[in-house]
Formats: C-alpha cells, sequence, structure tokens
C-alpha cells in the first residue's frame, strides 16, 4: 500500500476543524495554567502552612507522573466521584492542571530572585507591603517569567494531542476520524502534524513579540 | 483508599515498571545518539548538513510526540517500515528526544569559551583534534546536567507508547482504571513508580556531575 496524499484534501474541513478546537483548548487551558500558576505561587509563597502543604504534595505528584496519567486520573476519577464532565472540560482542566504546577514553579523561582534589597530599598522608602510587591518585585519578575512560561505554552500545545487519547475532539482525533474511513494514517497524521507545525509557528512569533514588548519597557 | 486491591495488583505495576525502564534506557540511548548526530550536523562545515540539522529540530520539536509515535506506528507499514509497537514507539521516542538533546549538546559546546578554540587552533591542532581534546571535554562537563533535564522529561514521556498498546505503567493504569474502577488507586500505584524511576535516574545524573567536576 503505497502513499496517497490525494484523500487528504477533501477531509480538509475536518482536519480545519480539529484545528480549531486544538487552538480553543490551547487557549482555555494556556488561561487556566496562567492563573493557576499564579494561584499555586502565592500560597506556596505567602500561604499558611497547613494549606502549603497539601498544595506541595499535589505539585510534587503533578510535576513526577505524565501528563497521560493525570488526563486518566481526572476524566475517570471526576465520573467516579459524580462528576460527568464533557471530555473536553475534563481535558482543559487536566492540561491547565499540569501546567499550571510547572508555571507556578517559575513564578516563584523569578519572585525569590528578585533581589532581597529590592524589598528592603522600597520597605524603608515607605511602600507597604502590598504596594512593594505590585511596583517593586511583580514588574521585575514578570520580565524574568514570560520566556520560560512562553516555552511552557509552547510545550501545552503539543501536549494537547494527549487529551485524544480521553475522547476530547481536537486535530489529533479528527485526524483519526478520516484515518477510520479511508485507512490513510501516514497521510493524515502526517497532514495533522503540518498543522501543530504552522499552530506552532504562529504562536512561537506571538510570543516572540510579547518578549519583545516586555524587554522595551525595562 | 483499597489496600486489599493494591496488593493484589501490584504484581502487574511492578511488571509494567520494567517495561517502563527499558523504554526509558533505550530511548535516552538512541536520544543520545541522534542528538550527537544532529548536533555535529548543526555545526557542521557543510550548508547542507547544517541545514538538516535545523530542519530535524525544527519538525520533531515543532510536532506533537503522539503524533510522531502514531505515525511510525500506524502509518509505518504504508512505506514499508513494519515494527511491534515496543520498537515503533522506542524510535519514535528516541527520535524525538534527540531533538531536544540536539540542542543541548550544542548549547553547551557552543558555551565553550571561543578563546579556546582559537588558541588550539594557533597551536596548530586540527579542528578535529581541538575539539576532540579541547572543547568536548568541557562541554561534556556542562551538558550533564541539562542532559538530565531532557532524561526526566522522556522517562514521563514514556506514557505516550500507552496508546499504542505498549504494556508500560500508564497502559496497565488505565487497564485497571478500566476494570476496576478506582482511578486513584491506579494513579498512586503508577505514579509512585514514575517518580521512584526518576528518582533513581536523577541520582545516577547527579552522581555523573559531580564526579566530572574538575575543583
Amino acid at each position: 500500500m503505497g502513499l496517497d496524499f490525494t484523500v487528504v484534501p477533501s477531509y480538509f474541513g475536518v482536519l480545519l476543524m480539529g484545528a480549531g478546537w486544538t487552538i480553543a483548548i490551547t487557549v482555555a487551558a494556556g488561561l487556566l495554567s496562567f492563573f493557576g500558576g499564579i494561584f499555586f505561587a502565592v500560597v506556596a509563597l505567602y500561604g499558611h502552612w497547613a494549606i502549603r502543604l497539601p498544595f506541595r504534595l499535589f505539585a510534587w505528584l503533578f510535576m513526577g507522573t505524565p501528563l497521560l496519567l493525570q488526563l486518566f486520573l481526572i476524566y475517570f476519577g471526576l465520573i467516579q466521584i459524580g462528576i460527568d464532565l464533557p471530555a473536553f472540560v475534563a481535558g482543559v482542566i487536566g492540561l491547565g492542571l499540569h501546567f499550571a504546577v510547572y508555571n507556578s514553579e517559575l513564578i516563584q523561582a523569578s519572585i525569590l530572585a528578585v533581589d532581597k534589597g529590592q524589598y528592603e530599598g522600597a520597605r524603608t522608602l515607605g511602600l507597604s507591603r502590598l504596594q512593594t510587591l505590585r511596583y517593586i518585585v511583580v514588574p521585575q519578575a514578570v520580565r524574568a517569567v514570560v520566556p520560560p512560561m512562553g516555552n511552557n505554552m509552547i510545550a501545552l500545545l503539543k501536549d494537547s494531542a494527549l487529551v485524544s487519547v480521553i475522547g476530547v475532539m481536537e486535530l489529533t482525533l479528527a485526524a483519526q476520524q478520516a484515518i477510520s474511513r479511508t485507512y490513510r494514517p501516514f497521510e493524515f497524521y502526517l497532514a495533522a502534524a503540518a498543522c501543530y507545525y504552522v499552530i506552532n509557528l504562529a504562536l512561537e512569533a506571538g510570543l516572540r513579540r510579547l518578549e519583545r514588548r516586555f524587554q522595551a519597557s525595562r | 483508599m483499597d489496600i486489599d486491591l493494591i496488593l493484589r495488583v501490584y504484581p502487574f505495576f511492578i511488571e509494567a515498571a520494567w517495561v517502563t525502564i527499558q523504554l526509558s534506557v533505550l530511548t535516552t540511548i538512541l536520544g543520545l545518539a541522534c542528538g550527537a548526530l544532529g548536533a555535529a550536523a548543526r555545526m557542521s562545515r557543510l550548508a547542507v548538513f547544517r541545514w538538516i540539522g535545523a530542519a530535524y529540530v525544527s519538525v520533531f520539536r515543532g510536532t506533537p510526540a503522539l503524533i510522531q509515535v502514531f505515525i511510525l506506528y500506524f502509518g509505518g507499514p504504508q512505506i514499508g517500515i513494519q515494527l511491534d509497537s515496543f520498537a515503533a514507539g522506542t524510535i519514535a521516542l528516541g527520535v524525538n528526544i534527540g531533538a531536544y538533546m540536539t540542542e543541548t549538546i550544542r548549547g553547551a559546546i557552543v558555551s565553550v569559551d571561543k578563546g579556546q578554540t582559537e588558541a588550539s587552533r594557533t597551536l596548530g591542532m586540527s579542528r578535529w583534534k581541538t575539539m576532540r581534546y579541547v572543547i568536548l571535554p568541557q562541554a561534556m562537563r556542562m551538558m550533564i546536567r541539562p542532559l538530565g533535564v531532557n532524561i526526566n522529561a522522556l522517562i514521563k514521556g514514556t506514557a505516550l507508547v500507552a496508546p499504542i498498546s505498549v504494556v508500560e505503567l500508564t497502559y496497565t493504569a488505565q487497564r485497571f482504571i478500566g476494570s476496576t474502577y478506582k482511578p486513584f488507586e491506579m494513579f498512586l500505584l503508577a505514579g509512585l513508580l514514575y517518580m521512584v524511576i526518576i528518582y533513581v535516574a536523577g541520582q545516577g545524573i547527579a552522581w555523573l556531575d559531580r564526579r566530572a567536576r574538575i575543583t
């Protein structure tokens, strides 16, 4: 059985819709991982130890295990405790939480990396604790955190392919549907890979612009 | 938590952990080989090789590893490559992580001070000898830690062969979640075994790193 790429164009619409869903999942999970990351970082840095400890355990579990395993836990675990979420929502939660943990580590590191003298200086000048954070620490931490967090977003885009395994309709599953009708896995997975590659290029270009903007304000 | 159930099923997880370990070791070896070749190509004097190296990194890092596994396993037979799921998974993951390792290895080599190359060349050493006796010994020391980061990601990445039915940890967890409806217990069992594997690998890398240090 040779290759025949002429079957691909007739499934163009299916792949395009899959690509649209992949982008939607990436954006939704990206937002969740961003705000979740901030939340986890704040808890880890400033929370009471009784709250910090379970968060530490959670982060440790999520950083030491594969995303796919976590997706199974969230998808089937939620069903077991009686929450029957659509696969899309479960996928977004799984991806979002996974990357929130990684983002939280980055945010913590970047906040701790801001020189202690900056705190002391700001506090001596009469800024309140909150003002010090808002005007002195956070702006510096944000600049440091943008590039590595951008890398996490790129990883998130590619890892969004994993939610096809729990039945979320996106690019990889769209390709699988086309394959189940045409029996042409090579052609359609390659087409899906090309779509991911293009989305990835666009995301990288966007992130580079964002990085430049944050660097310019230095 | 259902301790009885855990005690009943854990032998299956131990067996699966061995498969995950085999996958991790083979993928690491293949990844290092691809990474070394890729880095050599990226830094070649010939533009064609530089171009091939850059394309390799860009394509394999720019697309999901899961798709790469699927292309080789499901699409391979169409172009005459018939592999069982273990072999297909290992090769796809190894070539994938090799693209990341290419950049790690290249980064370490590039970070060696340029003056070292200039001095060695001035002393009459050939390009190859400069690389072999001056640059690489220093670069090797610097790449151990970042390669450790790659290997850490790779161990978790071996879960991607579960969808093509390689009976490793994640596949086993998935199967037992389906038959016992105990997702949390199965997650913990598989998760703890992953963490043991990652911990041991991390200790090994830290040991190598300590040994390579010159003080």
